[in-house]
């Protein structure tokens, strides 16, 4: 026969009860026909022959009831009723199927009904939101990544790469006329020089024949063109105004420079650049003999 | 009387066993003496087939001694034949590298490919390469970032003109897209954070362009990076993209070229770089001055990180339902040490 009251004081007070679990305050159970999920006399199924509870069952609330006449039958001991999806609805279906019930019952199967479909809707609204995925790392994989990326950055020469690019895209006047780098400006010139002087020389041969017996009057102390051998000074008369600019502009950029730069940087090398300049001997032909000076001195 | 002649014996013993083994190691260190140019082990000989543990741990001491003689010899010869040779000596073999012995991979990029200049001349970044579009980048992390993330995001904002650094409110990325296009911005860029750290970057294309996951690591802020120059200005720096040789490389590379406004202002003197090396893109952000016509010095400022491609997708982001042009699959990709993707 089924004596809650002895039961209860067996598995509720003195002795063993496997569903039990004591904490400092309080002492839960773990059945799953709880319907508080405290360890309580009105609360345990064990002890209460007429009892209800509800369940849900992937995402389906079911009411589950227990009376005493099915007490010898344990696989029929429980009804199962399905609720319905209404929340309105389930709860007068509760109250239909445990009409005569005892109040506590009632209220608390409705209650736990209640906090079911709670949090149900909160399972399907977290669904729909952002989830954040959590991807285990494996502790091998990461240690190799990790040398071989250090491997390709002894392998890659960051900085050797970079000074190579900037250097080709100089060379290739990506740049424009931004950096005049006087040696640069004095080989371009002497480009220059080059097809002006050949193109000069072809021009001397036809006006000279053209010349040929024609008197001009010329002064004492005027320079022939044709008595400058020497290189440097027949470049400063003919390229001096574009050197002039051209100190003028790498005197901005120097100052321009030294604004910009921070301290660890060698000055800009306009001076130095200047001294080892690239010397070119070029040879002159020269179809006339040059004149002979005379100077009278009075 | 009895224990000690025990301990006696096994001294005894022990040192039987001792000179046993020296005598053993002397016997054949003679014949190798009588045999100076043959080797002492004769081929069908392995070192692993003597269970004594000592034992076969000195013959594979000696083992290794021999062999590493033997290349010593080997290389004293080639030396001095090179020396007689003089001249006339062949040229240093070129040593090999991974870069060398790399896999001939089948999309390699040819210069003159027209079919590569077709693609990307009617791509999602033709509107940019054509000048149509200017570049604006919209930089945010993950939920609640920490400092290290939110510093990182504000000196990339200082690298990339035209970027601006929102907070994340916990908004999904789906919601953001269609704001960020009606505010015309042409990229989103989304740093993924992990343990105080970060780790990850969403790269999106925003009309409708192509996205990309990378895997982030070792960010140096501008404070750790030493040497470094002062701030860097607001003049549009030059980019600079190396080593992107696949079809997937070049895609890659034209994503990053298109955070950039197209014309460089060369008076700010300031690069950044994408270099590629095997499979790791290394950024570094640095200031440069020519200082004659062959060398030029550069000095670094602005945060400096790795990147390596984890997944291209083709739309805007879209993790479910994107349709992916490449994904990182560890077990087939990475099983070769010689083969790589970009």
């Amino acid at each position: 026969m089924q004596h809650d009251d002895v039961i209860w004081d067996i598995i509720g007070n003195r002795q063993f009860c496997s569903f039990k679990v004591k904490t400092k305050g309080q002492n839960f159970c773990r059945n799953e026909f709880n319907v508080t999920g405290l360890c309580n006399r009105s609360a345990c199924p064990l002890s209460n022959s007429q009892y209800a509870t509800v369940r849900e069952e992937k995402g389906q609330c079911f009411l589950y009831m227990k009376v005493i006449e099915r007490a010898a039958f344990p696989a029929k001991m429980w009804e199962k009723v399905k609720l319905s999806r209404n929340y309105e609805r389930a709860l007068e279906q509760i109250d239909e199927n445990l009409i005569y019930w005892p109040r506590f019952l009632r209220h608390k199967c409705k209650q736990r009904f209640t906090k079911i479909t709670q949090y149900l809707i909160r399972m399907r609204r977290l669904v729909l939101k952002r989830q954040r995925k959590l991807v285990p790392l494996s502790r091998k994989v990461e240690s190799r990544e990790k040398r071989k990326e250090e491997k390709a950055l002894i392998a890659a020469q960051l900085d050797n790469a970079i000074e190579k690019e900037l250097l080709e895209r100089l060379k290739q006047g990506t740049y424009g006329d931004i950096y005049n780098f006087p040696s640069h400006a004095f080989d371009r010139a002497l480009e220059q020089q080059d097809e002006e002087s050949e193109s000069g020389e072809e021009e001397e041969e036809e006006e000279d024949e053209e010349d040929v017996g024609k008197r001009e009057f010329v002064a004492e102390d005027e320079v022939d063109e044709s008595d400058l051998s020497d290189f440097e000074d027949m470049n400063k008369l003919r390229t001096s105004s574009d050197e002039e600019e051209q100190e003028d502009s790498s005197e901005e950029e120097e100052e321009e420079m030294q604004v910009k730069r921070s301290k660890g940087k060698s000055p800009a090398n306009g001076a130095a650049a200047r001294k080892k300049r690239a010397y070119v001997e070029i040879e002159y032909e020269q179809e006339t003999e040059p004149a002979p000076k005379s100077r009278v001195t009075l | 009387n009895s224990k000690m002649s025990e301990t006696l014996e096994i001294n005894e013993l022990k040192g039987l066993n001792e000179r046993l083994m020296l005598e053993e190691t002397q016997e054949r260190q003679k014949e190798t003496k009588m045999e100076p140019e043959a080797s002492s082990f004769p081929p069908t000989f392995s070192v692993s087939e003597i269970k004594n543990k000592q034992r076969r741990h000195l013959m594979f001491m000696k083992l290794k001694q021999e062999k590493r003689k033997q290349k010593m010899q080997l290389k004293k010869k080639k030396k001095k034949e090179r020396e007689a040779l003089g001249d006339k000596a062949p040229p240093k073999e070129v040593p090999k590298t991974i870069e060398n012995q790399r896999v001939y991979d089948e999309t390699t990029v040819d210069p003159e490919d027209e079919e590569v200049a077709f693609d990307e001349g009617t791509d999602e970044f033709s509107a940019y390469f054509n000048g149509l579009t200017n570049p604006q980048v919209l930089i945010t992390t993950s939920d609640r970032p920490r400092g290290r993330t939110m510093r990182f995001c504000r000196q990339l904002a200082t690298v990339i003109p035209n970027a601006h650094v929102y907070y994340r409110k916990g908004l999904a990325l789906k919601r953001i897209i269609p704001q960020c296009v009606a505010r015309n911005f042409t990229y989103l860029m989304v740093v993924n954070e992990d343990r105080q750290v970060p780790n990850g970057l969403v790269l999106c294309h925003l009309p409708d362009g192509p996205t990309a996951h990378f895997k982030v690591s070792n960010v140096r802020l501008r404070k750790e990076i030493k040497r470094r120059g002062k701030d860097p200005t607001e003049h549009s720096p030059e980019v600079i993209l190396n080593n992107f040789s696949t079809r997937l490389g070049h895609s890659i590379g034209r994503l990053f070229a298109a955070l950039f406004p197209q014309d460089p202002q060369f008076v700010g003197r300031q690069v950044a770089t994408f270099h590629n090396q095997r499979d790791f893109i290394f950024f570094r952000f640095h200031r440069y001055i020519f200082k004659n016509e062959k060398k030029v010095g550069i000095q670094e400022l602005g945060p400096r990180f790795t990147l390596k491609l984890r997944s291209l997708q083709k739309g805007t982001f879209d993790s479910k339902f994107g349709e992916y042009e490449w994904v990182l699959k560890r077990h087939e990709m990475d099983a070769c040490r010689r083969k790589f993707q970009l």
